[in-house]
């Protein structure tokens, strides 16, 4: 909580594209990757261009490649995913090295790898350049309906406090000398959980309490109200534009 | 389970997107109504125990180790209005905080794993607690099938997205059986993991419990040596809305998606479409006995643009669909408020 409500993906900068509203950037994350993943896989250069793109883009808000492509790791379970799909899919087969590989499997694991890559790489940059109370206030300008908001917003507020006090639980479980091996000890984690729910909850209530005795009335009041000129809607709807671009050569060459 | 970007094709997640959507309005009015003006701090909290506590490692044997989903926990411990919500914030922030699942695959995310499995498991809940005898015990024991059941019908529900708008060509049988055989494993923990964590929460806070509400005792006080009924508090009106803005909303989508959406959709034929077309264009094969109706093979009849006539039948499909679900709606409203009236002197008398 000390780090100004910073998320773990944040990357503090101050490029043209952090200065961004940050519902612009929403909005072009999310056209930028319903036009990928509407792109036929067999136009596989245009896959590589929208990875220049996202490229163009990561240079832009000065986030480093190397910093990029770690965050990419949350991926690899569908990767292992993706790899297996060439052996179990039906259709024609191919030898590959000694391996008979289906045709279609192998279309399919290009398909998921490339879209599912492009989009990991699309969310990190929106989430390494958007700071979280931002992207709320995004979010909201983008019509979510404001109780979502709130709840989202007291998540991502709260989720570190809950989070620490689970860890506080760990701690004390721990320096009792407890140790979780297998499932014998899953009373006693369950136990934990349990607390950590009644905890939750009546933090909630202290909470809503707070609230009302400062005025509280079902609505939060907006501060800061974000907007965005035209020339910030271009400039972010940039990249979803160019990719649509590339993504119509794909339908027709 | 999070599902990335370009595993379900567009025009399945579009209409996935518009169902996540939908429940998601219908929780939050539910939402309101099962908190009130608590809604957005309680929920927020919750939606925060959910987060930590799926980070919460339950070692099963020799290194590995896993951990619980959720879903069933918060339908049982706070009710499937406010379980929906807070599962699906989860999700919605895990997509645009952590890159955890796609961004165009968030109505297939929050469908599984938001709405099937909260769905389900308080359904099988408030079965078995109705049929078992009235005990903590029961509370338990109905927790555990609830989430031992939620997990495979995600992965069900996943099978029938797949099948609907997968983008391999995978046998449906294969792609049923590893994903349901893996899922039931997973379900027996977290079966195991949520009964012992509601029944801790049972135990220590019964009145936490949303699933346990039955198992209240009445006040009751002692006036000159005798038990009396103390007066139920009145419950305070909630100001209602009217749902017609929600429903305009929702029509005006789900027309929009069937008409403009199944415009290119339907411009290439399917799989199977396809197959029959390569062999067996000349021969005419036997014709389905609806083949003749007015909206056979998803077009009008007698409107020969192909995409339009796709699209045409896909807004009148809507509003069957509509009017069909909307009967059974009212149906179901009718019985509900006509519910309270019957119960209430019956568990008076029975208290």
């Amino acid at each position: 909580m000390g780090a100004g409500h910073a998320h773990r993906l944040y990357r503090h900068g101050h490029s043209p594209v952090h200065g961004l509203p940050p519902h612009t950037k929403l909005a072009a994350t999310f056209a930028f990757v319903v036009v990928v993943v509407s792109t036929p896989r067999e136009a596989m250069w245009a896959f590589g261009l929208y990875a220049m793109l996202l490229a163009a883009v990561a240079r832009t808000a000065r986030v480093p490649a190397r910093f990029l492509l770690k965050r990419l790791l949350i991926e690899v379970p569908f990767v292992a995913f993706a790899l297996l799909l060439p052996f179990v899919a039906e259709g024609e087969r191919v030898e590959v090295l000694g391996l008979s590989l289906s045709v279609g499997g192998l279309w399919g694991a290009w398909n998921v790898l490339a879209k599912g890559t492009l989009g990991v790489a699309a969310s990190v940059l929106l989430a390494s350049t958007t700071e979280l109370r931002e992207l709320l206030l995004g979010l909201q300008r983008l019509k979510l309906p404001p109780l979502l908001v709130q709840i989202a917003s007291f998540m991502v507020r709260y989720g570190d406090v809950i989070a620490d006090e689970m860890r506080r639980m760990r701690i004390a479980r721990e320096s009792r000398g407890f140790e979780a091996k297998g499932v014998r000890h899953w009373g006693v984690l369950a136990k934990s959980a349990g607390a950590l729910f009644i905890r939750s909850y009546e933090r909630g209530e202290r909470v809503h309490l707070a609230m009302v005795s400062r005025g509280y009335a079902g609505t939060m009041p907006v501060i800061d109200e974000v907007t965005a000129s035209r020339a910030q809607w271009t400039y972010a709807l940039t990249l979803p534009l160019a990719a649509l671009v590339v993504c119509l050569l794909g339908w027709t060459l | 389970m999070h599902v990335p970007d370009g595993f379900i094709d567009a025009p399945t997640s579009a209409v996935t997107g518009v169902v996540a959507a939908t429940a998601v309005a219908v929780s939050l009015r539910g939402a309101r109504r099962e908190l009130d003006e608590r809604t957005a701090p309680l929920a927020g909290l919750v939606a925060a125990f959910i987060f930590a506590v799926q980070m919460l490692n339950f070692p099963v044997a020799a290194g590995t180790s896993g951990h619980l989903l959720g879903g069933a926990l918060a339908a049982i411990l706070v009710g499937p209005f406010t379980g929906v919500l807070c599962v699906s914030v989860v999700l919605l922030m895990q997509g645009v905080l952590f890159a955890d699942g796609g961004l165009t695959a968030l109505g297939v995310n929050i469908t599984n794993m938001a709405i099937v499995t909260t769905v389900v498991a308080y359904a099988v809940f408030r079965l078995l607690v109705k049929v078992l005898p009235r005990g903590r015990r029961s509370i338990t024991v109905a927790s555990f099938a609830a989430a031992l059941l939620s997990v495979p019908a995600a992965a069900l529900a996943f099978t029938l997205m797949y099948a609907v708008g997968g983008t391999t060509d995978v046998s449906l049988g294969k792609v049923a059986t590893a994903m349901v055989g893996v899922h039931v494993l997973i379900g027996l923990g977290e079966a195991t993991i949520t009964a012992l964590t509601v029944g801790a929460v049972v135990a220590v806070r019964p009145d936490l419990v949303y699933g346990a509400r039955d198992l209240r005792q009445r006040l009751r006080l002692r006036v000159n040596g005798e038990l009396v009924d103390a007066p139920a508090a009145e419950p305070a009106p909630v100001a209602s809305r009217s749902p017609r803005k929600v429903w305009a909303v929702g029509l005006v989508t789900s027309l929009v998606l069937a008409g403009f959406v199944s415009f290119y959709a339907s411009a290439n034929p399917d799989g199977l479409e396809k197959v029959a077309a390569d062999h067996g264009i000349d021969k005419k094969a036997e014709d389905h006995a609806a083949a003749d109706s007015p909206l056979a093979d998803y077009g009008v009849k007698d409107v020969t643009d192909a995409r339009l006539s796709g699209g045409l039948a896909g807004v009148i499909g809507v509003g069957v669909t509509v009017v069909a679900g909307s009967a059974v709606f009212w149906a179901v409203r009718r019985r509900r408020t006509a519910h309270p009236a019957d119960v209430s002197p019956a568990s008076t008398s029975g208290a």
